[in-house]
């Protein structure tokens, strides 16, 4: 076993195990926390294939923005860990069915030739000079354009309509205008009396 | 002596002497980092000490410079106070969560030319990445404590830190534009010829977007509603005390630096001397003069310097936002006028002939 098999089976390992524990954890918070765990070892395997591009991307979107504001969510819940786990039991057999389908189906089709180690040969050593985020782009903007600008307009439908979906207006809260609140007249705050002063008595 | 020692190292395999060479040059950066932040500290506390007519501390050694080290033989003998019911794990894990994104950022910056410990092709990318983990340090920190005030302070400053992120990032769009990289060197080069080629000018939005954004990133005054004494006690670390307290603390002095060295990289022109193709060759090929006046590794901490005495001016100077301005600033300023420029320079690099400006 050379090095770098060794350092894939050991992010593979805290992968999976991290993606064990993100179903089979009891609090929310600390089940995406271990998402996040299983997030950056995905990364790492992916700067071991050479894609440091897409692994620092993961890392930048899923880590430093998609798992934040989920966090931050599933901080704020005040869920009842006791009502979660009723019903457990009646929906294990299903379940479990289920699982047992799904994992029997992923066998078979794994198992086939078309995934097979020949299917895929080793593209071997890239060049020294080789630019990951240089390639990606220029195959991006140029063979993939209208697919990606597709792709984009699409998320921004979808960011227009999310905001949309949720913008009212409430009528009882307050709120400050901070163009009205620079531009006050001093006069209508202050009023400036003049009097003569009052002898002590 | 000299052969007898490469005797030694030659009796290494190979990739132990990489592995040596690297661990050294970590040593190399982390050491000097690590005492900056303990001396920055100092430096804020003489600065607005004398900015308020203080003196600031001056009895622990020789005009006070022993002052850091006494502050953290001090903190390193207290006790860690971990709270009842608290996460103890996670409670722990936080400050270091909040500390190593701010060091691991340094192995992608440029010193020199030709020191750095990596040159990555994506190495803004990195940085943008390591940067965007600090936040969890914040937010961990508050979760685990399992008090309501720390918990409040971590959602106002998380949710701060996500705000200004976004404006930092799209003013770092702009730079790889106008330097048509992503490396971190090659974004130096690219400002190479004088100081009038520096992205300062013209970038200037941009820049004055990023240091703001970096003051708001790092919690420091005007933004750090995060601690907020007057509000809510001391924010997301109000339930850590001893060396754990230390490292939060640390954290922000770390990520400043970062910071400075990154607007000095990215805007100032980093190592880049500002009489570059101003003085003559000859004046420049002079034994000492030259090397003082010429392009190194000085210029890059002077401009460093000058940006973190910056930070110390803004919390001498200026009153602490309030939360819906700082949120205001954020979405709904600094975040279009970085979109306007980035409009405005990619129309003016490809429609206009005046595109030379921003390369």
């Amino acid at each position: 076993m050379t090095f770098l098999q060794g350092v894939f089976y050991f992010f593979a390992t805290v992968l999976v195990f991290a993606a064990a524990m993100v179903i089979t954890v009891r609090n929310p918070v600390k089940a995406a926390l271990f998402l996040v765990l299983a997030f950056v070892s995905a990364a790492c395997l992916w700067v071991l294939l050479q894609a440091e591009f897409l692994a620092i991307v993961l890392v930048l979107v899923y880590i430093g923005a998609v798992m934040v504001l989920f966090l931050f969510v599933v901080m704020m819940l005040d869920i009842n860990l006791v009502r979660l786990r009723e019903g457990f039991g009646e929906y294990l057999p299903i379940g479990g069915l289920v699982a047992v389908l799904l994992v029997l189906e992923m066998v078979i089709v794994l198992s086939t030739d078309q995934f097979g180690l020949e299917q895929m040969p080793d593209p071997g050593a890239l060049p020294a000079d080789h630019s990951n985020t240089r390639a990606l782009g220029r195959l991006l903007y140029t063979v993939y354009a209208y697919p990606f600008e597709i792709a984009a307009g699409i998320l921004l439908v979808a960011i227009v309509a999310a905001i949309a979906l949720t913008l009212r207006r409430r009528k009882d809260s307050k709120y400050q205008d901070p163009s009205w609140q620079i531009n006050i007249e001093p006069r209508e705050r202050v009023r400036v009396v003049k009097m003569p002063s009052e002898k002590k008595s | 002596m000299i052969q007898f020692m490469l005797d030694i190292w030659n009796l290494f395999p190979d990739w132990s002497q990489i592995a040596m060479i690297n661990i050294g040059k970590i040593v190399l950066i982390l050491v000097p980092l690590l005492l900056s932040v303990a001396y920055l500290t100092y430096a804020e506390r003489k600065i607005i000490g004398y900015m308020q007519v203080r003196i600031g501390p001056n009895r622990v050694g020789p005009k006070g410079w022993l002052q850091p080290i006494a502050d953290a033989g001090k903190l390193l003998f207290k006790e860690i106070i971990i709270p009842t019911q608290a996460s103890r794990y996670l409670f722990v894990f936080a400050p270091i969560l909040a500390f190593a994104p701010a060091l691991a950022a340094w192995a992608v910056i440029p010193f020199t030319d030709k020191m750095w410990l990596t040159n990555i092709d994506a190495g803004l990318l990195y940085i943008l990445a390591l940067t965007s983990m600090t936040v969890y340090g914040v937010i961990i920190a508050g979760w685990a404590s399992n008090s309501k005030y720390a918990f409040l302070g971590s959602l106002r400053s998380a949710a701060q830190i996500v705000a200004y992120e976004i404006a930092m990032g799209f003013a770092l769009v702009g730079v790889l534009m106008a330097a048509g990289s992503l490396n971190l060197r090659e974004i130096v080069l690219a400002q190479s010829g004088g100081p009038h080629q520096w992205y300062l000018l013209p970038l200037f939005p941009l820049f004055l977007v990023y240091l703001i954004s970096g003051v708001a990133e790092t919690n420091r005054s005007p933004f750090d509603v995060a601690e907020g004494e007057s509000e809510i006690v001391a924010g997301f670390h109000v339930e850590y005390s001893g060396m754990t307290f230390a490292i939060f603390f640390l954290a922000e002095y770390a990520n400043m630096i970062l910071i400075s060295a990154l607007c000095a990289i990215m805007f100032l022109g980093g190592w880049l001397s500002p009489f570059e193709g101003i003085l003559p060759a000859k004046i420049l090929a002079v034994p000492v003069i030259g090397t003082v006046l010429g392009n190194g590794v000085h210029w890059l901490l002077l401009k460093m310097s000058f940006i973190l005495f910056c930070f110390l001016w803004f919390r001498a100077t200026f009153p602490r936002y309030r939360y819906d301005q700082i949120m205001r600033l954020g979405w709904k300023v600094f975040i279009p006028v970085t979109l306007v420029w980035i409009g405005v320079m990619g129309g003016v690099m490809f429609l206009t002939p005046w595109g030379f400006i921003f390369h």
